[in-house]
């Protein structure tokens, strides 16, 4: 019964635009490049670039990353629908690629974008859903009318989807994908488009499954959701791991952790010299998009040794923007740009 | 394979095709039904076209009736399902290997044309009114003709939905589907193109041929047809063709 998740080295390049599997919502692919043949050019984006991680049996894990990091393509190998250009995973002791069938069996899947069936009712998506895997008639529709309520959606179960609410739509897939009691779940941006309410309840129906002892494995860019609900993640950027660890772990990570986030009309030597020397201040970054980010041990206290140093160095402060230790601050560290952009 | 699995794929079609059958009678039938008044009845009660035209019509529209449902019945919800609704994704999740779902549609594609086969026939004739002399000499060949041209219709329909856009389906009717019922002698039997030679060589590379002549042996073989091994040899030929391709073509669209 417990299931965990290992991923060996995968790499994916596609050299064609993505399928359905594994397109993701807004911003494009990282790692576009061109390769320059004598001919034509080729097309290849690099999607994930040498990805390893263990989920323990039991754990919620999480991936962290902006839009194109390759979270969506990591969960569409792990759930057999994306052929890993090299690298190996395993669910359990199946391997994803090898073992798809075997694979499919143990998962439940929830998609970024909803992918209901239109032409069935909110009952007969759930049932049919079963009957794929195997389950009997009488099985079925206990455990829909089970599920349809504990996920508050009993009053419509007779209506085709199509007026659904996008809350309501998350909670019929997430419905369906625990209708075959799957050992470890997926669920890709899950939290995406949901208004607070909506995404306190989802919080609850994952944490609830979750204590059955089940895996849960979620793509995120959403820091709080990260923060409050997962043990442990995996934070992501270009097709490759940053760091792992609980939360605490990785915000304890950040040299001091707060950022203190400065614009300057000129930045010197001199500047970078005199801010280095403030105490509590344990290092200084020039992020690519211009200005400095100090990370120090606290925030706003260290605002008067920061205009004393400006002064110093001759140099007039345009900006300031304090942050509290947060896997955002994590993000900027390791990448110079913030998960937000 | 998963033979539950698959059932039950095909009790979700069946479901959605019963929910819709109606809508999907009308858009199956109401086209074949115009040709069949226009030039069945109109045409021949007035003398333009002789009374016999109507034996010869007949097993034309049946095999374009067939081959239209077959057609639409895969390509449409395929197109919607890998572009827009994704519905798919849950079958393609199901524990079996993805090939079958396609298998499944191709198979819920088949009867939904044997449906059409079996609607068309005595609604054509009803339409047709009296002086239409066909024969149900050879069952056993009706029969297989039937199936193999409804597998056909399906595959083809796989094919096309898995490699066409929700953009080019405007192009698929006009530029693909068109031509092939045009010159799939339906409403003329391939004997009717002696006069252009290469015309009617060329006819020969479009199954919608093999189709009309293969229902023309069989229930109205009074009339010039393709030999019966021709048509058998064509129709067996272009489902492994377009099954393989088509499959081949659903996997592109399924893995990433």
């Amino acid at each position: 019964m417990d299931v965990g998740i290992r991923i060996e080295q995968l790499r994916k390049v596609y050299t064609s635009p993505p399928p359905v599997a594994a397109q993701v919502r807004g911003g494009p692919m990282t790692g576009v490049k061109f390769w320059k043949r004598p001919e034509k050019k080729k097309y290849e984006v690099v999607a994930l670039d040498g990805v390893s991680l263990e989920v323990k049996p039991g754990e919620i894990f999480g991936l962290l990353g902006p839009n194109g990091a390759g979270k969506s393509t990591t969960v569409g190998i792990l759930t057999t629908r994306v052929r890993p250009t090299s690298g190996q995973a395993w669910i359990g002791g199946a391997e994803v690629w090898q073992e798809r069938v075997k694979v499919k069996r143990l998962i439940g899947v929830v998609q970024q974008k909803p992918n209901l069936d239109f032409a069935l009712t909110a009952r007969e998506i759930l049932t049919y859903h079963a009957a794929y895997f195997g389950m009997t008639a009488d099985e079925r529709q206990a455990r829909a009318t089970e599920l349809l309520d504990r996920f508050q959606l009993s009053d419509r179960s007779d209506q085709l989807v199509t007026g659904f609410s996008g809350g309501m739509m998350q909670r019929l897939s997430i419905a369906r994908a625990l209708m075959h009691n799957p050992s470890v779940l997926f669920l890709d941006e899950p939290s995406t488009g949901l208004d607070p309410q909506t995404r306190l309840l989802l919080w609850d129906l994952i944490r609830n499954f979750n204590a059955q002892g089940h895996t849960v494995m979620l793509t995120t860019h959403n820091m709080e959701e990260a923060d409050e609900l997962c043990h442990r993640l995996a934070i992501v950027d270009h097709g490759r791991v940053i760091a792992v660890g609980t939360p605490g772990e990785l915000k304890r990570s950040v040299p001091g952790g707060f950022v203190v986030r400065l614009q300057f009309d000129t930045i010197g030597d001199a500047l970078l010299a005199q801010l280095r020397q403030i105490q509590g201040v344990t290092e200084v970054q020039q992020p690519p998009e211009g200005g400095l980010d100090l990370y120090a041990d606290r925030g706003g206290t260290l605002m008067p040794h920061i205009v004393n140093a400006a002064a110093a160095a001759g140099a007039t402060i345009r900006d300031v923007h304090i942050s509290e230790p947060s896997l955002e601050n994590l993000f900027l560290h390791h990448t110079g740009r913030s998960l937000r952009q | 394979m998963n033979l539950q699995a698959f059932l039950a794929m095909l009790g979700r079609d069946g479901r959605v095709a019963r929910r819709n059958f109606l809508p999907l009678l009308l858009q199956n039938l109401v086209q074949p039904m115009l040709f069949v008044f226009v030039f069945g009845r109109v045409m021949t009660t007035s003398g333009m076209m002789p009374e016999s035209y109507k034996s010869l019509l007949l097993p034309g529209i049946i095999a374009i009736s067939m081959l239209l449902s077959g057609l639409q019945a895969v390509a449409f919800p395929m197109i919607a399902d890998f572009q827009f609704t994704r519905e798919i994704e849950d079958r393609l999740l199901a524990p079996m290997e993805i090939e079958w779902v396609a298998i499944e549609k191709v198979v819920a594609g088949s009867i939904q044309a044997l449906i059409a086969g079996g609607v068309v026939i005595p609604t054509a004739w009803l339409v047709l009114g009296s002086g239409v002399q066909i024969s149900f000499a050879q069952p056993f060949e009706l029969i297989a003709l039937a199936v193999l041209v409804a597998v056909l219709a399906a595959a083809i329909g796989l094919t096309l939905g898995c490699s066409l856009g929700q953009a080019q389906i405007g192009i698929m009717f006009s530029l693909i589907v068109g031509p092939m019922i045009f010159f799939g002698c339906t409403y003329y039997p391939w004997s009717a193109l002696a006069s252009f030679p290469i015309l009617q060589k060329i006819v020969l590379l479009n199954p919608f041929v093999y189709a009309s002549e293969g229902f023309r042996s069989a229930l109205a073989p009074q009339f010039p047809h393709l030999d019966g091994y021709v048509v058998f040899g064509g129709l067996i030929g272009f489902n492994a063709l377009f099954f393989r391709l088509g499959l081949r073509q659903f996997r592109r669209k399924a893995i990433g």
